[in-house]
């Protein structure tokens, strides 16, 4: 057992630092460490990079334009690309479908849409959740007909994210209800400008637009855009939704948010002193600090686990419970800091052309609507309580 | 970066874990607590045979050269068992101060007789008015001619009612909270100017208050520089919260299992009570903090023989905090979960739930080592002992 780096994984930390350094853009680096809005144009300029440097994909197979990083330079590249102020990729096409493709793609497939995916000229989204199916996704209703070549897509899709800006849904359909609920679901692939697919925005309580409703009204799909066997979608569903587990932990992230907090924490002054001196918010900080080592501790056994080759233990299983709510907890602790400037609510005034007046300091404006905005990670990919109940009954055997 | 044991540590393991399975029963530990024993001496020998007591010394003085790793591997399973035994008090504080601190010919004597188990020690350091703070020290040594006079009182001696010496900090010069100014002796316990009141703590530890009404030492009996102890003991402290670290993740392991185990074969209504889905969310919570709880005593195990203090006080207090917490946290669940049945003193259960609420208190609960850890600056780290040549003849 070894807790250091070795001369590589430095050797290998030091390169990812300096191609961030040159190739990172500044602008998009800061409207992410100041928590402004960032547009497509921002994420697809950082994958252009990285798709340029070969660093797109790292999960997939060398054979198809992956990268050989071991899970420890995964969750090094994460850290250092994080802290830098890089965006999140979206995962919809490197992720999730892309690794679908690969496992249970038809050769065509895998050359239509692989090489777009690693490009960055397809963009993806998922069409998961429905309006009556939550947690009980296999409930799922949106209806695929087979005529003669084509499937005739009907029903609904929502908490789709950035589907406004996607060029392609991979979406689980319902091709046979008279068996059992998982049986019959089926997963197409459909692009969104076939004439019946209609997107529309889903306001949430942060005001943001990043979720969408997606409405489906006798959308032809041809049949050559079905993935795997026909009723075969549930076990693709969950090996898409099982893949890459230590990513999802954000501890790269949330490091970076803790630095944020820090800052901020310094900045504000409690009669005459930094907010980090006083004793009660300087230990709120601390017991978040300790709790986000432990996670980043379990996150590198499951890394050391998987590099070698082995099944993951129990461990895994807890990363994103706790990376969510260390994730809320940041939040919550950056709102705290900026006291009653947590208030002012002025949407235009954090985009980086704003000329108006801010209210309070610079760093305050986005602060509360990312408390808000990050509710949402105990929801997402399984809300919190649904992974207890699979941690319950998969791992502990109750 | 490797988590992985080595094929040396995963036989350490094994072998502590296949002798205390065999030998170390609950009963023997009850048989051991209602006799008002701190130890046993079979297991002790025991030990020193699968020679579990020389695990953090070099071999030439018979022990297996083990570090902080080793020390885990070994504290867990003591922790799983519920062991009574003093290691930590033995091998780990008196051994690491001698191992440390002590001159070449003073190691000559006194590890060997660790590591053959045949010397039984203590640390003599806490005293009333410390509370959690290593360096208040009000007990005084004053020179008489070249003998060393000890006058004051420590409180809270663990194990001590075992041991045959002390070793014993005290105030060569300055004021109780100073860093600087604080010496450490070997005391032999039979002196006849040292008095103590034996006691037990709540979980079955033997403890002694001790009084040292001038008890004279030589030269000889100096550990490490006068005046310059603090850094040796911070050193050992921090070793040993490392190594309780590791003992409370055995308990916690073995708590986990027991609570799992009862969902599985209780029955209410029907059916296990494990299917209900309010107790499954509590177990899974279990396991959340048993897997952070191994996961910091891990990194305090691999950073508790740093040389960079800051690195090692950093993890050291942030396991402990979260451990110390987690203890308690697995140990209120598991009794709730258990019903009445956690509530009485028939099962291992609740005796398990002693040893880790002990062990928060030990070296500072979880309060304080969170505290501790949010004062930390990189640039007021510790400073370093550095090893003396001939400590004793500086006086």
């Amino acid at each position: 057992m070894d807790l250091t780096f070795t001369p590589a994984e430095v050797a290998f930390r030091e390169e990812v630092r300096a191609f961030v350094a040159e190739k990172l853009p500044g602008d998009v680096a800061r409207k992410i460490l100041e928590h402004r809005h960032i547009e497509k144009d921002d994420v697809h300029r950082w994958h252009r990079a990285l798709y340029e440097k070969g660093w797109i994909a790292p999960g997939w197979p060398e054979a198809y334009g992956g990268v050989a990083w071991n899970s420890v330079q995964r969750h090094i590249f994460d850290e250092e690309t994080a802290s830098a102020g890089a965006p999140r990729l979206s995962p919809f096409g490197l992720s999730m479908i892309g690794p679908v493709l690969i496992a249970y793609g038809t050769d065509e497939q895998k050359q239509k849409y692989l090489p777009e995916i690693l490009s960055g000229e397809t963009w993806w989204c998922q069409g998961y959740s429905e309006p009556g199916s939550g947690s009980d996704l296999a409930s799922l209703k949106t209806r695929a007909e087979l005529k003669g070549d084509k499937y005739v897509v009907n029903g609904q899709k929502t908490w789709n994210t950035h589907g406004n800006w996607a060029d392609m849904i991979f979406c689980l359909t319902r091709t046979d209800s008279s068996g059992k609920k998982q049986q019959g679901i089926s997963m197409l692939l459909i692009d969104m400008k076939t004439p019946g697919i209609e997107v529309r925005p889903i306001v949430t309580l942060d005001g943001g637009r990043e979720v969408n409703e997606v409405w489906f009204e006798d959308v032809e799909v041809p049949v050559e855009n079905l993935v795997g066997d026909e009723g075969r979608g549930w076990t693709i569903a969950k090996f898409l939704l099982s893949h890459e587990r230590t990513g999802i932990a954000g501890v790269g992230v949330s490091k970076r948010e803790l630095v944020y907090l820090k800052h901020i924490a310094s900045q504000e002054q409690v009669n005459g002193k930094p907010l980090i001196d006083d004793p009660v918010f300087r230990d709120r900080i601390a017991e978040l600090e300790i709790d986000l080592m432990a996670l980043e501790m379990t996150v590198l056994r499951v890394a050391s686990a998987e590099s070698e080759g082995k099944a993951p233990g129990p461990e895994a299983s807890i990363l994103k419970i706790r990376g969510s709510e260390i994730q809320q907890r940041l939040t919550e602790l950056q709102m705290d800091a900026i006291g009653p400037y947590a208030l002012p609510f002025l949407p235009l005034s954090w985009g980086e052309n704003w000329v108006g007046q801010r209210i309070g300091p610079d760093y305050a404006a986005p602060l509360a609507a990312r408390y808000f905005n990050m509710r949402k990670t105990t929801i997402y990919g399984g809300t919190n309580e649904i992974q207890r109940n699979i941690i319950a009954q998969q791992v502990l055997g109750l | 970066m490797d988590f992985s044991l080595t094929e040396e540590q995963q036989m350490l393991q094994d072998s502590v874990e296949r002798y205390l399975e065999k030998n170390y029963s609950f009963e023997l530990r009850r048989s051991m607590v209602d006799e008002r024993q701190a130890m046993s001496e079979e297991i002790w020998k025991g030990m020193s045979e699968l020679g579990l007591l020389g695990v953090p010394f070099s071999d030439e003085y018979g022990g297996f050269g083990g570090g902080g790793i080793e020390t885990m591997l070994v504290m867990e399973a003591i922790g799983k068992h519920l062991v009574m035994e003093p290691y930590l008090s033995t091998v780990i504080m008196v051994g690491g101060l001698v191992d440390i601190g002590a001159a070449e010919w003073q190691k000559k004597i006194l590890l060997p007789g660790i590591v053959n188990g045949s010397m039984l020690l203590a640390f003599a350091h806490y005293e009333r008015e410390s509370r959690y703070d290593l360096g208040h020290v009000g007990t005084r040594a004053t020179l008489d001619g070249n003998v060393w006079v000890l006058e004051g009182k420590k409180t809270l001696v663990m194990h001590a009612p075992v041991a045959e010496k002390l070793i014993v900090s005290a105030r060569t010069e300055g004021e109780p909270g100073d860093r600087d100014g604080v010496s450490l002796f070997i005391v032999e316990c039979d002196e006849e100017n040292l008095g103590g009141q034996e006691y037990p703590l709540f979980d079955g530890t033997r403890a002694l208050e001790v009084q040292l009404n001038g008890v004279r030492v030589g030269p000889e009996s100096v550990i490490g520089t006068i005046n310059g102890a603090m850094p040796l003991i911070e050193k050992v402290a921090d070793r040993a919260m490392a190594a309780l670290c590791a003992e409370a993740v055995g308990l916690m392991g073995a708590v986990y299992s027991m609570t799992l185990e009862y969902l599985k074969t209780r029955q209410q209504f029907g059916i296990p009570i494990g299917k209900f889905q309010v107790l499954q969310h509590r177990t899974v919570d279990m396991l959340i903090h048993l897997e952070e709880a191994r996961s910091m005593s891990i990194l305090a195990a691999g950073k508790v023989d740093s040389d960079n203090a800051f690195e090692r006080r950093r993890a050291v207090t942030a396991a402990k905090a979260l451990i110390g917490r987690a203890g308690r946290y697995i140990g209120q669940e598991a009794i709730q979960l258990h019903g009445g049945m956690g509530m009485t003193d028939e099962l291992p259960l609740g005796h398990y739930v002693k040893r880790l609420a002990a062990i928060d208190v030990l070296f500072g609960d979880a309060t304080y080592q969170r505290s501790q850890f949010a004062q930390l600056r990189e640039d007021t780290a510790a400073t370093e002992f550095v090893q003396p040549r001939k400590a004793w003849k500086q006086i």
